[in-house]
């Protein structure tokens, strides 16, 4: 009795972790096959030198790189605000705060992750466009700017988070022999803490960029839906992400290559999702060998 | 852990190597004592760890702190760069004199004060950095810039720790690369390298194998030429054969303190006897 008891609890456990990985793999199936479907009608030269991304037009073009530019362009403002806020934090945190402080600390900063990022999006919209609007006068209502800043708060804890792991792993015989040498708290921060914990800092990042790559809502909502191929970050722009979401929640055909481009976007989305994974994946293994 | 016979076949050898400085200088007067301590108790909270310590260092002398584990032998030496101040709960009560200057009392900057007493630890800690990097640091925290000054020094440093000829030609290798004696050589230099005139050695070779830890001791020999060292250490015969002093702690007090040949010839106390005859510990 007990043993067939055991016998399909087991079972259910497997079938619980093929399911993920079944999933995983159909996902990518089904985002391989249709974007074959895509490339069997435009070419993929066109496809990555285009600096046009018109496919709903009478006039198409399925040029990727103004959705890539977007989508790079709002990240990059994202890490640019994340990078130094988020390390500042985990320095302060692991170097001078106090155990308890800490303790309670943590925790409240990763709420800020835990906001949907749809309120992010409207307070983007809402709040951060029409203030910078205040200094900058030719600033459009949606734009790159203000969704990155705002998407750069949002991946703070994942920033400050990660890397306030990495420099609590740092061995404290490190900071001993720092301070014994007569050196400040901010000089061993700098000097032997965080070059010890690189590694981890930069997986944090890369987790980070990865997540602000993917980030949906926030730039749909205030970056824009223009595909534009610019590096200026107060004008709209459209993301791989928010073409997705204009195109899934449009009335296009399926089965037709409009519809397809979706699945072109989505594919070129998850390789590089997939890539900064990988390399974070890879660097955490590394760095975790240099301590164990 | 050892017989009679052995403590003095150990205190005999030691005796032929040091007998000069014995009549030197340890047992000449001296003018100023380089460390003084005076009724220093130390707290963790509630907890006492060190109880009403009062000991006097001569300047260029080796003095060996031993007693077994938990004794707080580590904890008086760390009293003396202010390490414990980083320790929750931790409270210091009574005089911990260096050079005429009270460092728990007067204002003092740790940074300098650190810079006057090195430390080398249990388990080498170099940084994860080249070696050369290494050495330098500390002149570095200091915004020290001249180039040729960091190099003049990082050589000397590392001659006087004997490592300057094994690493001479790979300055840029990553420290981590060294073996175990080399790395706890180089953490030497690295704080010889700042000019200390105090060096604390917390148990520095326990980490190390034998030929390390012979080549160690013979560069503690050499260094009291110009520094004060403090000793931690939980090895009998090292104690015998680098120090000039010992002093024996136990729960927390100083139970004796001499001469290091009176110590394990003539131990005045019952329970050093004990201690250093392998009866406990």
């Amino acid at each position: 009795m007990i043993r067939t008891r055991e016998q399909i609890i087991e079972t259910f456990l497997l079938i619980s972790a093929f399911i993920t990985i079944f999933t995983t793999v159909g996902i990518i199936l089904v985002l391989a096959i249709e974007a074959f479907k895509f490339f069997r009608e435009v070419s993929v030269i066109e496809f990555f030198t285009s600096t046009e991304w018109t496919p709903l037009f009478t006039q198409k073009h399925y040029g990727i790189l103004p959705l890539l530019s977007g989508t790079l362009l709002t990240s990059f403002i994202a890490i640019l605000v994340a990078l130094p806020i988020g390390l500042a934090i985990a320095i302060y945190l692991s170097e001078y705060a106090p155990k308890q402080f800490r303790t309670y600390v943590k925790p409240s900063l990763e709420l800020l992750a835990a906001v949907p990022t749809v309120v992010y999006g409207f307070f983007a919209l809402t709040v951060v466009t029409p203030f910078l609007q205040s200094f900058i006068p030719g600033m459009s209502g949606f734009n790159s700017l203000s969704a990155g800043f705002v998407m750069g708060i949002m991946i703070i804890p994942i920033v400050s988070s990660l890397s306030e792991d990495a420099l609590n792993a740092v061995p404290a015989s490190l900071r001993e022999a720092s301070y014994g040498m007569g050196s400040t708290r901010l000089q061993t921060a700098i000097k032997v803490t965080v070059p010890a914990a690189s590694s981890g800092i930069v997986v944090s990042v890369i987790l980070a960029i990865s997540r602000a790559i993917g980030e949906t809502m926030i730039v749909a909502i205030a970056a824009g839906q223009q595909p534009r191929f610019t590096i200026n970050p107060l004008v709209p722009v459209e993301t791989l992400t928010a073409y997705i979401v204009q195109v899934s929640l449009g009335d296009v055909q399926h089965n037709s290559v409009e519809y397809r481009t979706i699945f072109a976007a989505g594919i070129t989305l998850f390789v590089f999702t997939f890539i900064l994974n990988s390399v974070s994946h890879w660097l955490k293994n590394k760095y975790r060998e240099k301590y164990e | 852990m050892f017989t009679e016979a052995e403590i003095m076949d150990l205190i005999m050898t030691k005796d032929s190597k040091t007998e000069h400085l014995v009549n030197d200088i340890i047992d000449k007067p001296v003018e100023e004592h380089k460390i003084t301590t005076k009724n220093v108790n130390v707290f963790y909270g509630d907890f006492k760890a060190l109880k009403n310590i009062s000991m006097k260092i001569r300047p260029f002398s080796v003095t060996a702190l031993i007693g077994p584990s938990g004794c707080g032998k580590s904890t008086y030496l760390r009293v003396f760069n202010r390490m414990n101040d980083y320790i929750n709960g931790f409270r210091l009560e009574g005089k911990v004199v260096i050079d005429g200057v009270n460092i728990y009392k007067d204002k003092i900057i740790l940074e300098k004060l650190r810079k006057e007493v090195g430390m080398v630890f249990q388990k080498p800690n170099p940084f994860p950095k080249s070696i050369f990097d290494n050495v330098a640091y500390g002149l570095q925290i200091q915004g020290m810039k001249d180039k040729h000054f960091i190099n003049e020094r990082v050589e000397t440093s590392l001659k006087k720790v004997v490592l300057w000829d094994e690493v001479k030609d790979d300055l840029k290798k990553n420290a981590l690369a060294l073996s175990g004696g080399q790395q706890q050589r180089l953490c030497i230099a690295r704080t010889l390298a700042v000019e200390p005139n105090i060096i604390l050695m917390d148990e520095p070779t326990s980490a190390l194998d034998p030929i390390s830890t012979g080549k160690i001791e013979e560069l503690i020999f050499e260094l009291k030429n110009e520094y004060t060292i403090l000793i931690v250490t939980h090895n009998m015969q090292q104690a015998g054969r680098v120090s000039d002093r010992t002093a024996f702690f136990y729960l927390g007090e100083l139970i004796e303190e001499g001469l290091t040949k009176n110590i394990f010839l003539n131990p005045k106390e019952e329970r050093t006897e004990n201690y250093i005859t392998g009866r406990f510990g």
